[in-house]
């Protein structure tokens, strides 16, 4: 980070040391916690009460090495490592975060979570066995999460009596393996970790003439890795001044790639929206750039409608936006995943839903070569797939960026994260277009506000959202009356007569609910465009389906209201006016919101009305507060 | 970019995570202890989240216990920054009947270490809390190496090691139900070390008693503790030049001997000892080896 004059702080502060997030896996068999406990007790990291407790674990008067890294009671009650561990050293030249990792196979997905923050992976060697399946396993899960440095540690060299052919025989194995898997910097060390040989001192071998271990992880160079590439921000969070005061919102993010300075011209994503960085801030003062890592806020010439889930990237390099993302996936849950089955997608500040199109193949991890597609994929597969997300991500190949390329995948039932994915393209589609081959978009060639001013009206769509039978269309309707008898031109929208006509051809599932909400949606944009209020009141139970629609408003500078009518499910089967309820409990009517279909409460409405318990006219002039609100800020 | 120091990028990472819960969850809270490492969150939530206020306020779990020194420090330094505070007492919990003093209060290492979780989780309860920062690190203890930055908690606030969700990247999945909590650590990935030369770097103003002060002391098990209205002391007393490496509790919080008068004393006497943390100062820690991990799956920090 680069401060401008006068903010930069004196060089007393900070360290200056810079920090390496390495990864290892492996099984108490290799060495590699004896590996992790040498580093940590010959660069005197470890402190006088560990070292008492090792001693007392340890046979023969030698301290037990191995057992520094067995953090869970479980974990030294069976003398395995079963998580995903985080040790931290430090040397006068540099701080390391050490992922520690088991090696065996069950375990792939904690090798994959441990890699996927890593820049260097130290794979381990058992010099008497040399590359076996783990240590394969290991390299190729490594490179898979694009890590560009990896270590051969080639342990137990003791074993082998300082064997010089022996190291040279594992050593070219090691680097033609790294080769073929795209790795540009390997590099393979003779070490005894029992003895302390060659990791932090150097050992006993004569013939060997490179550094120790632990010299050659102070040396090696990550920075350049980060930076580079065009500029990604991911929007986190907007800060608005405080107290209603006025003044620029700030969006704050962490850099993802590339550099962000003051006065650069920048896109807004998905909007597509292009607009000048006026400043690039911490609370610490105003700064010239940041890159990667740096988490910063940055103020915009124009005032756009930015938000959380958006990204700003530099104009000439963009990344593709599209709903149908090909990935490589880990698979992190017990129960398989198939085809067609739905989960949520988190990638960089953006949460949307998912389906699975296809699954096109299973990984050996072992070689990374594509196998034969499989019906279903298990826990710690890994698989290339096809997705299809619910509203347009905006991302770049993983192998281009490791921010931007990466999602995790959360099961919409247990909340679990289920999958780690890699993005190896992203694409247009799986979706209806957004408008048919060959026409493009006709401007009437009147601005809007001064149609609206003209008309002396003011354009918005209000969303009700609430179980069947909760008053929604109780409140619209009445909203609509006293918007119109004030002289505000306003329509209702109803749900069962949009489904006559319309969307006369659309069931209730899933996929029939969200296609009749896109048509619903683009009408209400029309509708509110053109200077009126359109109230649509439907179940819309899906998150994804909302805000779908509001991203639709919000793209094309519409108010949207989202109105949540909060009405508990027993009031709602007590009124049961079309006797709905009660089919649906003998089991007549699939798919029905509230007893056979699921409900996902609104987050985030910019209105709850409490369809039990408020008289139904307050509850509309309470929307209409709200909308004049968003259409009068100040007034 | 710069050639970044380490200390930024952990600051750049526990910012990072201010901001995913402040936009993810719907009522966070921020655990302030007046102790140092909750000293360093405060510091990060401003620089997370100013010049706009801070999206949650901040909640100390008072045992009554407390150094004077830190309950003064705790009032101003929340006033300085303009934030809300609550005050959850464990003297409450007691007259309620919800929590019940453990063994012989007034016998060093005796604590209401273990009220505190009731308190607490009745804290978290109560405000309809779905989050809470905490300023725990995994370089204190074997069992904390292991927990994840989002720490799930079940509607009984308790923590399952083995049901744990992978974090990978900086994308932090943090959906729960309804009753359900997850404690948020931002400075997960910081040493003791790092803590200190954070406060160094930002200037940050400690409760006296971090820094060497004479006091009366006395020692019990091998550890140095304050005479206090709460503690009998169980040998003869002396005056001592001593400071505090954590605060917790004056009845299980051990001093040690110090000369240290500024943070960059301090530094150079943690970067010369070899006794890790909790094991001098904590006598909660100490009575077994598994002591952090069984008191965490019950809900404590």
């Amino acid at each position: 980070m680069t401060r401008t004059a006068g903010t930069r702080r004196t060089s007393s502060a900070g360290t200056g040391k810079q920090l390496l997030r390495l990864a290892t896996a492996g099984s108490v068999d290799d060495g590699k916690s004896t590996l992790i406990g040498r580093l940590l007790l010959d660069s005197k990291l470890l402190l006088q009460d560990t070292l008492e407790a090792l001693h007392r674990n340890g046979k023969n008067g030698a301290p037990d090495l191995a057992s520094i890294t067995d953090g869970l009671r479980a974990e030294r009650e069976q003398g395995i490592t079963i998580d995903v561990a985080y040790r931290y050293f430090t040397t006068p030249r540099r701080s390391f975060i050490i992922a520690d990792t088991p090696g065996h196979e069950r375990y792939t997905r904690n090798m994959v979570t441990g890699a996927s923050t890593a820049e260097l992976a130290v794979i381990l060697i058992d010099a008497r066995h040399g590359i076996v399946e783990q240590s394969r396993r290991h390299a190729c899960l490594s490179a898979l999460l694009g890590i560009r440095h990896m270590v051969a540690a080639v342990n137990k060299m003791d074993l082998v009596s300082w064997d010089e052919a022996r190291f040279l025989e594992i050593e070219g194995q090691f680097l033609a393996l790294a080769e073929r898997l795209g790795v540009p910097d390997a590099r393979a060390f003779p070490i005894s970790a029992l003895d302390g040989d060659n990791v932090v001192e150097p050992g006993a071998a004569g013939w060997y003439h490179g550094p120790p271990l632990l010299a050659h992880l102070e040396a090696i160079d990550v920075a350049s890795d980060r930076s580079g590439g065009p500029l990604r921000m991911p929007v986190q969070w907007v800060i608005r001044p405080e107290d209603g005061a006025r003044g620029e919102r700030r969006y704050a993010g962490q850099v993802a790639g590339g550099t962000l300075r003051p006065g650069d011209e920048v896109v807004v994503l998905p909007a597509g929206s292009r607009t000048t960085v006026t400043a690039v801030e911490t609370v610490d003062g105003p700064l010239e750039s940041a890159s990667s890592p740096d988490s910063v806020s940055v103020r915009l010439a124009d005032d756009l409608d930015v938000g959380r889930g958006d990204i700003l990237c530099g104009p000439d390099d963009l990344p593709v936006s599209g709903r149908q993302i090909q990935a490589t996936v880990c698979w992190m849950s017990e129960a398989p995943l198939r085809a067609g089955e739905h989960v949520a997608l988190k990638h960089t500040t953006r949460t949307v839903r998912a389906a699975v199109e296809s699954i096109d193949a299973l990984l050996d991890v072992t070689t990374l070569i594509d196998g034969a597609a499989p019906d279903a994929i298990g826990l710690n597969d890994i698989a290339r797939l096809t997705l299809r997300t619910a509203a347009p991500v905006v991302a770049d190949p993983y192998s281009e960026n490791r921010t931007t390329g990466a999602f995790i995948l959360i099961d919409e039932d247990s909340n679990d994260t289920v999958g780690a994915g890699m993005v190896r393209a992203v694409r247009e589609g799986g979706r209806p277009p957004e408008h048919s081959p060959g026409v493009t978009w006709h401007e009437s060639g009147l601005e809007r506000d001064h149609r609206w001013d003209s008309l002396g009206t003011r354009g918005a769509t209000v969303w009700l959202t609430g179980l069947p039978a909760s008053g929604k269309s109780t409140v619209a309707a009445q909203l609509e009356r006293i918007l119109v008898e004030d002289g505000h031109p306003a329509y209702f929208l109803d749900g069962d007569n949009l489904r006559h006509g319309l969307s006369g051809d659309l069931a209730f599932s899933p996929a029939d609910r969200t296609e009749n909400i896109r048509r619903v949606a683009h009408v209400a944009r029309l509708m509110a465009d053109a200077g009126m209020v359109a109230i649509a009141s439907l179940v819309s139970p899906a998150h994804h389906d909302r805000a779908l629609a509001r991203e639709l408003h919000e793209a094309a500078g519409l108010p949207f209201l989202e109105v949540y009518v909060d009405t508990p499910v027993e009031v709602a089967e007590r009124r049961d006016p079309k006797g709905l309820y009660a089919r649906a409990r003998a089991g007549k009517l699939e798919d029905f919101t509230g007893v056979s279909a699921p409900y996902e409460v609104p987050q985030r409405p910019d209105v709850v009305v409490h369809g039990a318990e408020e008289v139904v006219r307050d509850s509309a002039e309470r929307v209409r507060a709200a909308l004049e609100r968003i259409w009068f800020p100040g007034g | 970019m710069s050639a970044s120091d380490h200390l930024h990028a952990l600051e750049s990472e526990a910012v990072h995570v201010f901001r995913e819960v402040a936009a993810e969850l719907e009522r966070p809270v921020l655990l302030f202890s007046g102790g140092k490492d909750s000293i360093v969150l405060l510091r990060l939530a401003e620089k997370a989240f100013r010049p706009g206020r801070f999206p949650f306020p901040v909640l100390h779990v008072d045992t009554g216990h407390n150094f004077p020194e830190v309950l003064e420090y705790r009032d101003r330094r929340v006033r300085e920054i303009g934030e809300r505070l609550i005050v959850a007492k464990v003297e409450d919990s007691i007259a309620a009947g919800r929590a019940r003093e453990e063994w012989d209060p007034g016998r060093p290492g005796t604590s209401r270490n273990r009220l505190q979780t009731v308190t607490l989780l009745d804290a978290i309860e109560q405000g309809r809390f779905d989050a809470a920062f905490g300023g725990a690190r995994r370089d204190e203890e074997r069992a904390r190496a292991k927990e994840r930055i989002f720490s799930f908690r079940d509607d009984f606030g308790q923590w399952d090691p083995r049901a744990q969700r992978p974090e990978l990247w900086n994308l932090y999945n943090g959906r729960i139900r309804r009753g359900e909590h997850v404690r948020v650590f931002p400075i997960s990935n910081w040493t003791e070390l790092d803590v200190w030369h954070y406060i160094q770097q930002e200037r940050l103003e400690l409760p006296s008693i971090y820094f060497a002060h004479e006091r009366e002391v006395f020692e019990h098990d091998g550890m140095l503790y304050a005479r206090s209205e709460w503690v009998e002391p169980s040998s003869q007393t002396f005056t001592e030049s001593v400071r505090y490496r954590t605060v917790g509790d004056m009845t299980i919080t051990g001093a040690v001997r110090s000369a240290a008068l500024a943070v960059a004393d301090v530094i150079t006497e943690i970067a010369a000892t070899r006794v890790t943390e909790r094991g001098e100062t904590r006598a909660d820690d100490r009575t077994s080896e598994a002591a952090m991990e069984d008191r965490k799956r019950q809900g404590y920090f």
